[in-house]
């Protein structure tokens, strides 16, 4: 995990859930453990989507942990995030 | 424009992958105009943004092919700079600011017959499967309806 893409997806969850930024660790759950609802998830999605020039795909990420085929911990906890955010922008380019 | 209906665009003008642009008269009569005001009826401002963000939901139902409906989720910013009173002809414009995994950030804006800012809005739109396939048909016939292809 690329601490500095950790630190920005941190910051940006911080600034857009008014979430306080020292309860976001490495392993925190984003929506278990920092109470972020669905709209402020998006939110966070869209602030992401911008700041590394990539579109997260949220829908096929919450198909494969619905459907068994991945854990949750793959996209959800935040260092599992953080990596999924790294390859997306290694395959942008 | 049939209020009650939340039937709030008459016709799309024009669009691409990007914008669209639409028409509509506000109604002489309604039942909205008699609450608000009595004596002095002007389109509330929930319906101005419910107008843009119709807009811009034909927008993204012609984007996704018909096959995924938008709803509205939020309303990031939105100025009401003037007032809209029976009988307005107004231009309705909607932009795609982004198109994320089942959501889209949209920037809309409402335009008088003179061409002035009436309103404006950005607002984000969630976009699922239509849960029906009769009211993916509906929504097919009434964008035809409107001008889509």
């Amino acid at each position: 995990m690329a601490a500095d893409t950790f630190d920005r997806i941190a910051d940006i969850i911080a600034e857009t859930a008014n979430v306080d930024r020292a309860t976001i660790t490495p392993e925190a759950h984003v929506i278990n453990d920092l109470g972020i609802d669905s709209l402020d998830f998006l939110d966070i999605v869209f602030a992401i989507d911008k700041e590394f020039g990539i579109k997260v795909p949220v829908e096929a990420w919450t198909e494969q942990v619905n459907t068994g085929k991945a854990p949750a911990e793959q996209f959800f906890i935040m260092k599992g995030l953080a990596d999924r955010i790294d390859e997306l922008v290694a395959a942008k380019g | 424009m049939i209020l009650e209906r939340f039937a709030m665009i008459d016709r799309i003008i024009a669009h691409d992958a990007e914008t669209l642009s639409a028409a509509a008269t506000l109604p002489l009569e309604s039942p909205v105009f008699e609450g608000h005001f009595p004596g002095f009826p002007i389109l509330p401002g929930v319906l101005m943004i419910e107008t843009m963000a119709q807009a811009g939901g034909w927008l993204m139902v012609a984007r996704l092919g018909f096959e995924r409906m938008p709803l509205l989720a939020k309303v990031n910013e939105a100025k009401m700079r003037g007032m809209l009173r029976p009988g307005d002809a107004i231009t309705i414009e909607a932009k795609l600011v982004h198109d994320g995994s089942g959501y889209a950030v949209l920037a809309g804006r409402i335009k008088d017959a003179a061409g002035k800012p009436v309103a404006d809005a950005e607002y984000t739109l969630r976009t699922l499967p239509f849960p029906e396939a009769s009211l993916a048909a509906l929504v097919r016939a009434r964008g035809t309806e409107l001008g889509l292809p």
